[in-house]
């Protein structure tokens, strides 16, 4: 897997560039998932289809299981029963397999979790040398590539540590977007960040989806679920209680559950 | 009084105690490799996710750090290499040398070892969750990323270890390396009688290599620690 030059190629399968239209099969799939943490049932018979090319917003109350599902799905966190299908094939066991499919899903953290000791640059060059055994040359043209795009290539020498909140998200998700994943997961990705950063990040995902990158979004965050995402799923208490399209779900929840919340963070 | 403060004795034989301390610095150097090795070893099993290797472990940290470090030298020395024949060479210097580098770093590999556990400890997990999700194997993600964080939280009590390791080189040598620095001063001391300067002059030589070597683990420790 190299690189072939020319503009950083951000999407693998969907409906193409500018294609908002959810199509091409199913790319995520979960079926009759159940978890536990000891006594606690923190994922209730989860089924839940993402198509190719489709923006996902996951939102609910705290504790409902919305970050256990997102980690599920690279196996972060195993399931106790069900099964999970990313592009047509189960999730394995540990081990070097496992690996090899974790690099097809993207994962983007509330705290973003850069490598701490290495640069802007070798954080997102990692992946591709040591997981795709890319060149090194080739691996760096494509870093910066995707740098210049979340707007931090100014900074690839620096560590971590001297950037901003927003500014370390960027490249976070610059990290994940080098292993040219198949989708993408992110977690509550700007709950962590001063208000004036959220935008920067927001703004870089949005246009993420555009060119027809699969995503799962946990977030509460109503502009970028109206914006970008075809579908809204609400988790409360481990269980999917509604789906629907953003503007539908916004306007017209159809649960009390899902009005009661709504109501709650729209206050705020 | 003249007596007391005459240091010929000292530059009459400086070759000898010269001699001394270049053995001693050989030992500490090897051992320092050697014990860096053997205590990242030792942790990785310590941290390992399979029992067998976290039982093995902890079993040899314990009994390392537990048991005088006479102890373990004198079993090297008498039981391994006198009695049970395991020789490293024939030349006794050659063999006293190894078995004594032997003795020293796996007995200071355990203290490396819970250091570096330490250090290990300190890493938050989303460091390791962030390396397997970009497709890193747990062994990469321990070697690429959790290490190198653990190596530099630690350099300050490394350097602590590493210093002790430097002071133990004396209690091998007595057992099991009769040439390094302490050992001469012993032999001088029989031959010319016990007396202050020499006394002196071998507290000055530990001094001068020992005390660099605290300055230079503090300013390592500054300059590569990481920023979160
Ligand atoms: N490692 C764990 N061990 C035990 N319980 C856990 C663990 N992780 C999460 N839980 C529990 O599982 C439930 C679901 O947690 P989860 O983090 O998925 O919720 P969430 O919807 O992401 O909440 P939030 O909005 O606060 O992030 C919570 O009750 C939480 O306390
Ligand atoms: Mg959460």
């Amino acid at each position: 897997m190299t690189d072939s030059g020319g503009g950083p190629e951000l999407t693998k399968g969907g409906g193409g560039p500018h294609d908002d239209t959810p199509g091409g099969g199913p790319l995520v799939v979960l079926e009759n998932v159940n978890k536990h943490f000891g006594e606690l049932h923190v994922l209730r018979d989860i089924n839940l289809t993402v198509q190719r090319g489709e923006v996902v917003v996951v939102i609910g109350p705290s504790g409902s299981g919305k970050s256990t599902l997102c980690r599920s799905i690279n196996r972060l966190e195993p399931i106790d029963s069900g099964t999970i299908l990313v592009d047509g094939k189960k999730l394995p066991e540990e081990g070097k397999d496992l690996a090899r499919l974790r690099a097809d899903v993207g994962m983007v953290f509330q705290s973003f979790n850069l490598f701490a000791h290495k640069t802007i640059l070798e954080n997102v060059m990692l992946g591709p040398i040591k997981v795709r055994k890319q060149d090194k040359a080739a691996s760096e043209r494509h870093a910066m590539e995707l740098l210049e795009r979340v707007g931090i290539a100014n900074q690839a020498g620096k560590y971590p540590a001297q950037l901003s909140g927003g500014q370390q998200q960027r490249v976070a998700i610059a990290r994940s977007l080098a292993m040219k994943p198949k989708v993408m997961l992110f977690d509550e990705p700007t709950s962590a960040l001063d208000p004036e950063m959220i935008n920067e990040v927001l703004d870089v995902m949005t246009s993420l989806a555009r060119d027809g990158m699969t995503m799962i979004v946990v977030t509460h965050e109503m502009g970028f679920a109206r914006k970008a995402a075809q579908k809204v799923v609400f988790m409360a208490d481990g269980q999917i209680v509604e789906s629907n399209t953003p503007e539908e779900f916004f306007t017209n929840a159809r649960t009390d559950r899902a009005r009661d919340f709504l109501s709650k963070i729209l206050t705020h | 009084m003249d007596q007391l403060f005459n240091f010929t004795e000292v530059f009459d034989n400086l070759d000898k105690i010269l001699t001394g301390f270049w053995a001693t610095i050989r030992l500490a150097v090897v051992c320092m490799i050697l014990s860096m090795i053997v205590g990242t070893v030792l942790a990785v099993f310590r941290v390992s996710p399979t029992p067998v290797l976290r039982g093995v472990g902890t079993f040899l940290v314990n009994v390392l750090r537990n048991t005088p470090l006479t102890l373990i030298a004198v079993l090297c020395v008498s039981g391994l290499s006198d009695v049970l024949a395991l020789r490293f060479s024939d030349a006794p210097s050659v063999n006293g040398f190894w078995w004594a580098t032997t003795a020293l770093s796996i007995y200071t590999g355990a203290f490396v070892c819970e250091a570096l556990r330490s250090g290990i400890n300190t890493v938050p997990l989303g460091q390791a969750e962030a390396a397997r999700s970009i497709g890193l194997t747990s062994g990469q993600s321990l070697r690429m990323i959790i290490l190198p964080q653990a190596f530099r939280s630690v350099i300050g009590p490394l350097g602590s270890v590493l210093i002790a390791m430097f002071k133990n080189t004396a209690i091998v040598g007595a057992v099991a390396y009769a040439v390094e620095a302490a050992a001469t001063m012993k032999l001088m001391f029989f031959d010319l009688g016990a007396s202050l300067p020499i006394f002196i002059g071998f507290a000055v030589g530990y001094l001068i290599l020992i005390l660099p070597t605290g300055y230079f683990f503090g300013w390592l420790a500054k300059r590569m620690a990481v920023a979160r």
